[in-house]
């Protein structure tokens, strides 16, 4: 535990450029600040009362969901409130995907493919155009980048409706591709891409110049494959970003067969009969891939939202 | 880098100009521009009582939130910072909800946890108090429904600027604390006044402006919380926020050149708030850098 911690604080530490040795461990305290420590000891308790309160808060939502995707209709709409099931119903997970009505199968299918095309285009096309901003001396460069940095501060809010209008001009509603193309696109990446190979150092470069690499095979035998921590930030970021949206999908996705499962968790949501144990059932079926995917990939997911916050 | 630039401007760049032509265009049933009637579409909109309720709203709902998430987050971020034990632990569980979809939290707020029957987890709570189910989401006195709207974006959004408060914090050097130390300064509450909140004013300046800009952008929470079942409308109309509002003029009235023009104003209106808040936190500025 504490070593993923130790590696934790040396993350933030390079972003910043502090040297290893100056972080704050506790052999580097002085004695004086040991003894402003000691002064706040009986706070110290307090802290993991609080803190246990809330963690106990943030954990509720996700014991609701899978107390009532184990349990019957009847258990779970009862006066009697049991804070367990009796016997765990797993058939309701079996029900829920038997039940042609809800295509929650199709959701999940839409929703892994357009998280996964969404993802790799994404990537590849930021750190292409990442990579030429920073290194590719071109007339009109920073004519582009100025572009990108002004469509970087505007809200989606302005353009959903005209991207709209453009994807039913191109043919994309109903469609995946017309779900997943605006998503592919994305000045943060870019912007992103471009910062931190401003960063890379020159000599690499310079060595596979001289090994008669041209400016594509410098990108992608030498830059690709030392950038993979920018790479997963980024990438988990997208990933759980484009399996969790709503509004695109809702308005391009109209006919069930280009159901995202958000799309389809809200549809069975407003419904007007819902099936309780059934909703619950798909809720968890929604989240457990990303909830998998967040804890393996912490570390990354931990960098690109520090990322995120250091945009400005 | 041409792939990327030619999407780009298919997608964001003539989306805008096709969009600021859309909005001064008379566009029923149709996405093409011609039928131009000059401002007549944001003259409409700013006169309508309607978009001008949503906007209230939402300012509102950001009036809430953003102060709200910043002091959850920052109390959070500053409660496990120095953590002997157990700091990953708290982070983790902190900031898990981050990767649960707006859908999935409303399901959960509005069926089972704020559910206005007898069998909604709140109410089973209240119940242990004698206290009578409440209807959380259909009564407007008092209007509950904010509780549910709020404690859900919350719960979803507070784990991620707790982990950019984390990162501010961690970049904030040791040595300071070393030399107020040094010059006696003892008691957290001076340490934080003068040491680390002035370190994270940039920090706070992005979680402030991130939120807000996120804040006036709601859509996914006010549709499937509020949202009617069946064929009915539901509690839409409790509280909609402009997204809402608009979605429905584009899509269900099919009346694009009002939806564009209301984007646009919804546009101006996050832009004045960041100008706003970037004069108002920007004072003093090259003071501290």
């Amino acid at each position: 535990m504490s070593s993923v911690d130790n590696r934790q604080g040396r993350l933030y530490h390079d972003k910043i450029g502090i040297v290893d040795g100056v972080v704050d461990t506790p052999s580097s305290k002085s004695a004086a600040v040991t003894a402003a420590r000691r002064g706040r000891r009986r706070g110290f308790d307090m802290r993991y009362v609080l803190l246990s309160i809330v963690a106990v808060l943030f954990l509720l939502p996700f014991y609701l969901i899978l107390r009532n995707a184990l349990m019957t209709d009847d258990q779970i709409t009862s006066m009697q409130w049991s804070w367990f099931p009796s016997a765990p119903h797993w058939e309701n997970f079996r029900d829920l995907f038997a039940d042609k009505s809800t295509s929650m199968l199709t959701g999940l299918m839409n929703s892994a493919w357009i998280a996964v095309v969404t993802l790799i285009l994404q990537m590849l096309f930021s750190s292409m155009a990442g990579y030429a901003l920073a290194r590719i001396p071109a007339r009109g460069s920073n004519i582009v980048f100025g572009l990108i940095l002004g469509t970087l501060m505007i809200p989606s809010a302005v353009t959903f409706v005209p991207t709209f209008a453009v994807m039913a001009y191109l043919g994309g509603v109903n469609t995946l591709w017309g779900i997943i193309a605006p998503g592919v696109f994305s000045a943060f990446s870019i912007f992103l891409f471009r910062q931190f190979y401003l960063r890379f150092p020159t000599e690499v470069e310079e060595a596979g110049r001289l090994d008669g690499l041209g400016y594509f095979g410098i990108y992608w035998r030498l830059l690709l494959p030392n950038s993979t921590n920018v790479f997963m930030a980024l990438g988990v970021l997208t990933f759980i970003g484009s399996w969790n949206s709503f509004l695109w999908p809702l308005m391009i996705g109209q006919d069930p067969s280009a159901w995202t499962v958000q799309i389809v968790l809200s549809t069975f949501l407003t419904a007007q009969t819902v099936h309780l144990s059934q909703l619950f059932a798909a809720a968890a079926v929604a989240i457990i891939p990303l909830v998998f995917v967040f804890l393996l990939m912490q570390k990354y997911i931990v960098e690109g939202a520090t990322f995120s916050g250091g945009k400005e | 880098m041409a792939p990327a630039l030619a999407g780009l401007v298919v997608f964001t760049i003539v989306p805008i100009a096709w969009g600021f032509l859309l909005s001064l265009s008379h566009a029923q049933n149709t996405i093409h521009v011609g039928h131009f009637i000059g401002i007549r579409n944001y003259v409409d909109l700013l006169t309508d009582s309607e978009f001008l309720r949503s906007l209230a709203t939402i300012l509102a709902f950001a009036a809430f939130i953003v102060p709200t998430t910043f002091a959850i987050s920052l109390g959070l971020a500053l409660a496990v910072n120095k953590l002997a034990k157990g700091r990953a632990f708290f982070r983790t569980v902190f900031f898990i909800p981050s990767a649960v979809s707006y859908v999935v939290a409303s399901l959960v707020w509005r069926v089972s946890l704020f559910n206005g029957t007898p069998f909604g987890f709140a109410n089973h709570l209240l119940s242990m108090f004698h206290i009578h189910a409440i209807s959380w989401i259909g009564t407007t006195s008092p209007p509950w429904y904010w509780l549910v709207l709020i404690t859900a974006r919350l719960w979803l959004q507070t784990g991620f600027y707790m982990i950019i408060f984390l990162a501010g914090l961690q970049a904030i050097p040791p040595s300071l604390y070393e030399a107020a130390a040094i010059d006696g300064v003892s008691g957290g509450w001076k340490l934080l006044r003068y040491i680390t909140l002035p370190q994270l004013r940039a920090t706070s300046i992005s979680v402030l402006l991130l939120n807000l800009i996120a804040a006036f952008q709601a859509f996914d929470e006010f549709y499937n919380i509020l949202g009617g079942t069946g064929s009915s409308v539901g509690n839409v109309g409790l509280a909609r926020p402009p997204l809402v509002y608009l979605y429905s003029l584009a899509i269900s009235n099919q009346d694009f050149g009002r939806g564009a023009a209301g984007g646009f104003i919804m546009t101006a209106l996050i832009i004045a708030f960041t100008l706003a808040q970037k004069k108002l936190f920007g004072l003093g500025e090259a003071h501290n850098e």
